[in-house]
C-alpha cells in the first residue's frame, strides 16, 4: 500500500519533463528513500554475520551442533508469529492511509503481541540451550549462532519499542505528515526483519537440521 | 571499587613523564580555550550558531576543525616514532619503552584514518555537495548534526585514553588473537573498539544522508550527467560507506563479544578463526581506502578544470572510472594478506583484480593531464597541490601494482616498503587533495582568501618533506626492515632512518606554515576579502555569496549544462546590459536548530567510557540518556522555521553587486 502511494507520487513527477531534472523530491520520497538505504546497510551487516556463521558452522569444538539443538516446532511457531505480524503491520498501514484510529491501534496491538510472542519463544530457546551447556561460550559455532539470531532478536526488540513510541505519537500528535512518514519507515523496517528471518530460518534452522 | 568498575587511580600513568607532560599541556590548552570563550561571552553564540546548528556548511566546517586538530595529534605521534627509530639502533633502546611505542603507532594509524582523514573528507563533502547541487541543505539535517556529534565522541574517547588508562598496542587493525582478552587484558583495545563503533555509527548516518541528498535533492534541471564530478565522487564514496561500514560494525561487534562475554569468534580456543577477522576487516578496509581517495579525486577534478580554464577532459569517462572503482574496490580485499595461505588461484584472482583497478585510476590521471594540456593554467596553491598529487600518486600507484603480484608481496608483506606505499597514496592522494580543497573552498566558506605565500611554502615543505621521509622506507623495506619496530640491530638501516626523520621535520615545517597561513590570513582578512566567485569557477557553489547565507540560494538555480555556472556567465557576457528585472522572493522553510546532536554525543561519550571501564550502571544511564534525547526530538512540535521573503530580498540586494558577473 505504502509502495503504491510512493509510486503515485513519482508518477506525478513524471508529468514534468523528466523526473531526474524535476528538482528536489518531496519529503516523503526523500525520507522513504533514505530509510531504504539504511535498510540496505542493515542487510549488509546481517550479510557479514551470516558469512561468519557459514565459516564457523562446523567449528563446534566437540560440542553440540544444530541437529542436536534446534527444536523445529518452536521455530515454526516463531516463524508463524513473525509472518502474521507482518500481515497485521500491513493492515495497520491500510488503516493509517484511511485515517482510522481504532483500527490502527488494534492492528498495532496485534503486531506488538505477535512480535513479543516471537521474542519470548526466542528467549526460551536461548535459555534452554544455555541450561544444557550450549551457550555462546561453548564453541565458535554457538558464538556465531547466538550473535546471528540474537542480532535479529535485538532488531525485533527495537521494532517493538519503536511501535510503542509511534502509537504514542499517533495518540498525541494525530496523523500528521511527520508521524505518517515515520510509520511508513516502521513498516518498511518490520517487513525487512521478516526478510532477514526467512533467510535465517533457511540457513540456520533448515540447513542446520539437514546437515 | 565496583562502583567504578575497573577504574581507579592506577589508570593514570603518573610515572610516565612524557605522557603526563602531554596530558598536562592538552588539559591546560583546553581549559584556557574554554575559559577564554566563557570570559568573552561567546558561549551563547557558539551554542546557538554552531553547536546546535544543522546547517550543512557549519557542520562541514566543524568537521574540518576536528580533522585539523587530529592532524596535529596524529603528526605528533609520527614525529615521535621517527625520532625513536632514528636513534634506537644496535644496542640502543631509544627514549620510548616498547609498550609506549606500540600505543603510539596504533594511535597514529587509528587517528589518521578515522579521525583525521575521514572527518576532513566528510567535512569537505558537507560544505560543498549541497552547494554544488544547488540546494539548501542535506536530506536529513539533524541526522547530520548527530553524525558529527558521534564522530566527535569517538575522537574524544580516543584522546581520553592518553591520560586515563592506555590505548591499544595492537596496531590500528587490531588483529586477533593479539587483540583478544587473553593477550591484551588492558582497556586499550576496548578504547579502540568503542571509539570506532560510536564514530562508525556516525559515519554510516553520513553515508545514508549523502546518498539520499545526491540522488533525491538536486536543483531543477540537474540530471546525473550535469552533476559536478565532486558530487559524483562523493556519491561513490558514500555508497561505499553504506556498503562497507556495516561490515566493520559487525566485525568489531564480534571482537567485543569475544572480549566482554567470552564468545569464540576469533579466539584460539573454542575453534575460533582469527583469519576470519582479517578477511572481514579488509572487506571494509579496502573500500575505506577509496572512501578516502575518491572525494580527493573529485577535488582535483574541480581544481584542475577551474585553474586550467577548461571543461574537464572526458567528463563521462571520469564518471565511469569513478563508478568502476566503486564496484571493483569490493573484490580486492585479499591483497592485504596474500600470505594468509589461500590457494594460488585465489591469490591470483585478487592480484589480477588489484591490477585491474589501476586502469580506471589511470584513466583519471590522463583526464587531468589532458584537461591541463592547452589550458591557461593559473598556478595558485590548489593547483600546486594537484600537480604534486599527480606525480606523487602515480609513484604510489606503481608500488601498489608491484605489490599486487603475490610472489613479490610475499617478500614485501609487513615490511616498511608497504608503509612507504600506503603513505605514498594516502598522503599523496587524500591529504594533498584535502589541502587543495581547503585552499580552494576557504574563500567560499569565510569570504576571504588564504594567504598565497604561506600556502606555497607549506606545499613545498610538504612535498619535499614527504619524499625525504618516505623514499628511504622503500629502500629499507627492500633491505628487509619490518614495520612497527621499537628498536633494531642492523646498523646499516640507521642512516636511512635518520634521513626519514629529517623528512618528517621538513613536513613539520609545512604544517607550521599552514598554521601561520591561517593566522596571517585571519589577520589580513580585509585585504584578502573576495566576492562570490574569486577563482572564476564553473560550478554552482560559486553562484552563492561568500560566505553563503543559511539558505544558500535565494531561489533555486535552474541547471541547463554540466559546468552550468560557467555557461551562464558566458551567456550573460554576450547579451550584456540587460536591465536586471526585479525578482520576487518566496519565504524559505529551513530546518530548525536542534541540540539533539550534541546531547546525543554527550551521552555517547558517557556510555562509551562506562563500557570501556565496565561501569555498568553508568553505561545504562548513558544509553537511557540517548534514548530520551531521540524521543525528545521525535516529539518536538516545530521542525522548521520560515525565513521571511523580505530578509532574503534584503540579503540578495546587498549582494547583488557581488553576484553580478
Amino acid at each position: 500500500m505504502n509502495i503504491i502511494v510512493a509510486v503515485d507520487d513519482e508518477v506525478r513527477h513524471e508529468a514534468r519533463p523528466s523526473a531526474v531534472e524535476a528538482g528536489p523530491a518531496t519529503k516523503r520520497i526523500v525520507v522513504g528513500y533514505g530509510f531504504w538505504i539504511f535498510l540496505l546497510s542493515d542487510i549488509v551487516m546481517f550479510a557479514a554475520i551470516f558469512a561468519a556463521y557459514a565459516v564457523l558452522i562446523h567449528a563446534t569444538a566437540g560440542g553440540p551442533g544444530g541437529l542436536q539443538l534446534f527444536n523445529q516446532r518452536s521455530v515454526a511457531i516463531e516463524t508463524g508469529c513473525l509472518l502474521a505480524s507482518s500481515y497485521t503491520c500491513g493492515l495497520m498501514s491500510l488503516a493509517i492511509s484511511s485515517r482510522r484510529y481504532a483500527v490502527t491501534y488494534l492492528a498495532a496491538l496485534i503486531t506488538f503481541v505477535l512480535g513479543a510472542a516471537f521474542l519470548a519463544l526466542e528467549v526460551r530457546e536461548f535459555a534452554g540451550m544455555i541450561a544444557v551447556g550450549a551457550g555462546p561460550q561453548r564453541s565458535a559455532f554457538l558464538s556465531a549462532f547466538f550473535m546471528l539470531v540474537g542480532c535479529h532478536g535485538l532488531h525485533v526488540t527495537a521494532g517493538l519499542v519503536w511501535l510503542a513510541v509511534m502509537m504514542a505519537q499517533v495518540a498525541i500528535k494525530g496523523f500528521r505528515a511527520t508521524v505518517e512518514r515515520r510509520l511508513l519507515c516502521f513498516s518498511l523496517f518490520w517487513h525487512a526483519l521478516d526478510i532477514v528471518w526467512v533467510w535465517l530460518f533457511t540457513v540456520v534452522y533448515l540447513m542446520g537440521v539437514l546437515s | 571499587m565496583t562502583l567504578l568498575g575497573k577504574l581507579d587511580w592506577s589508570a593514570i600513568p603518573f610515572d610516565q613523564p612524557i605522557i603526563m607532560g602531554t596530558v598536562g599541556g592538552v588539559v591546560l590548552a583546553i581549559v584556557s580555550v574554554l575559559s577564554w570563550v566563557t570570559l568573552k561571552g561567546y558561549v551563547p553564540y557558539l551554542w546557538r550558531e554552531w553547536l546546535t546548528s544543522v546547517d550543512h556548511k557549519r557542520i562541514g566546517i566543524m568537521y574540518i576543525i576536528l580533522a585539523l586538530i587530529m592532524l596535529l595529534r596524529g603528526f605528533a605521534d609520527a614525529i615521535m616514532m621517527r625520532a625513536q627509530q632514528a636513534v634506537a639502533a644496535g644496542g640502543a633502546q631509544g627514549y620510548l619503552p616498547p609498550e609506549h611505542f606500540d600505543q603510539i603507532f596504533s594511535a597514529h594509524g587509528t587517528i589518521m584514518i578515522f579521525f583525521m582523514a575521514m572527518p576532513f573528507v566528510i567535512g569537505m563533502m558537507n560544505f560543498v555537495v549541497p552547494l554544488q547541487l544547488g540546494v539548501r541543505d542535506m536530506a536529513f539535517p539533524t541526522l547530520n548534526s548527530v553524525a558529527l556529534g558521534l564522530t566527535a565522541s569517538g575522537i574524544l574517547l580516543t584522546n581520553i585514553s592518553l591520560g586515563v588508562g592506555e590505548f591499544a598496542k595492537t596496531g590500528w587493525v587490531a588483529y586477533p588473537p593479539l587483540s583478544e582478552l587473553q593477550f591484551s587484558p588492558g582497556v586499550g583495545v576496548d578504547y579502540y573498539l568503542w571509539a570506532l563503533q560510536i564514530s562508525g555509527v556516525g559515519t554510516l548516518m553520513t553515508g545514508i544522508n549523502f546518498v539520499a541528498t545526491i540522488l533525491k535533492t538536486r536543483a531543477p534541471g540537474m540530471s546525473y550527467m550535469r552533476m559536478p564530478v565532486f558530487c559524483w565522487t562523493s556519491l561513490a564514496a558514500n555508497l561505499l560507506i553504506v556498503a562497507a561500514f556495516p561490515v566493520l560494525t559487525a566485525t568489531l561487534s564480534m571482537l567485543l563479544l569475544d572480549r566482554y562475554l567470552g564468545f569464540h569468534f576469533f579466539t584460539i580456543d573454542g575453534q575460533g578463526n582469527a583469519m576470519m577477522y582479517v578477511n572481514l576487516f579488509w572487506v571494509w578496509g579496502h573500500p575505506e581506502v577509496y572512501i578516502l581517495v575518491l572525494p580527493a579525486f573529485g577535488i582535483f577534478s574541480e581544481v584542475v578544470s577551474t585553474f586550467s580554464g577548461k571543461p574537464l577532459f572526458g567528463y563521462r569517462s571520469m564518471v565511469a572510472a569513478t563508478m568502476a572503482i566503486c564496484v571493483l574496490s569490493f573484490i580486492v580485499w585479499l591483497h592485504h594478506f596474500f600470505t594468509m595461505g589461500a590457494s594460488a588461484n585465489v591469490n591470483g584472482f585478487f592480484g589480477v583484480m588489484t591490477m585491474i583497478i589501476a586502469v580506471p585510476t589511470g584513466v583519471k590521471v590522463f583526464n587531468w593531464l589532458f584537461t591541463m594540456y592547452g589550458g591557461r593554467i593559473r598556478f595558485t596553491v590548489p593547483i600546486l597541490w594537484s600537480i604534486g598529487f599527480m606525480v606523487t600518486f602515480v609513484i604510489g600507484g606503481m608500488t601498489g601494482v608491484l605489490m599486487a603480484v603475490p610472489p613479490a608481496d610475499f617478500q614485501l608483506h609487513n615490511s616498511v616498503f608497504l608503509i612507504a606505499h600506503f603513505h605514498n597514496v594516502i598522503i599523496g592522494g587524500t591529504v594533498f587533495g584535502l589541502m587543495a580543497g581547503y585552499n580552494y573552498w576557504f574563500p567560499k566558506a569565510f569570504g576571504f582568501q588564504l594567504d598565497e605565500r604561506w600556502g606555497r611554502a607549506s606545499f613545498w615543505c610538504w612535498l619535499i618533506g614527504f619524499y625525504i621521509a618516505f623514499m628511504p622506507l622503500y629502500a629499507l623495506g627492500l633491505m628487509g626492515m619490518t614495520r612497527r619496530m621499537q628498536h633494531y640491530d642492523v646498523a646499516s638501516w640507521q642512516p636511512w632512518l635518520v634521513v626519514a626523520a629529517v623528512g618528517v621535520v621538513v613536513i613539520l615545517a609545512g604544517i607550521v606554515s599552514q598554521v601561520i597561513q591561517l593566522v596571517v590570513s585571519i589577520r589580513d582578512r580585509e585585504q584578502l576579502r573576495v566576492t562570490a566567485d574569486p577563482w572564476n569557477g564553473r560550478t554552482l557553489e560559486w553562484a552563492a555569496a561568500s560566505p553563503p547565507p543559511a539558505w544558500n540560494f535565494g531561489e533555486l538555480p535552474q541547471v541547463t549544462d554540466v559546468d552550468g555556472f560557467w555557461k551562464k556567465k558566458q551567456r550573460e557576457r554576450t547579451q550584456q546590459a540587460q536591465p536586471t528585472k526585479e525578482r520576487k522572493f518566496e519565504p524559505i522553510e529551513m530546518p530548525k536548530n536542534s541540540a539533539t546532536g550534541i546531547i546525543t554525543a554527550f551521552f555517547a561519550v558517557i556510555t562509551g567510557f562506562a563500557l570501556i571501564w565496565h561501569i555498568w550502571w553508568m553505561a545504562g544511564v548513558g544509553a537511557i540518556g540517548i534514548f530520551l534525547t531521540v524521543l525528545g526530538f521525535a516529539f518536538r512540535n516545530e521542525e522548521e522555521i520560515k525565513v521571511p521573503a523580505e530578509q532574503i530580498a534584503r540579503f540578495e540586494q546587498a549582494n547583488r553587486a557581488e553576484i553580478a558577473v
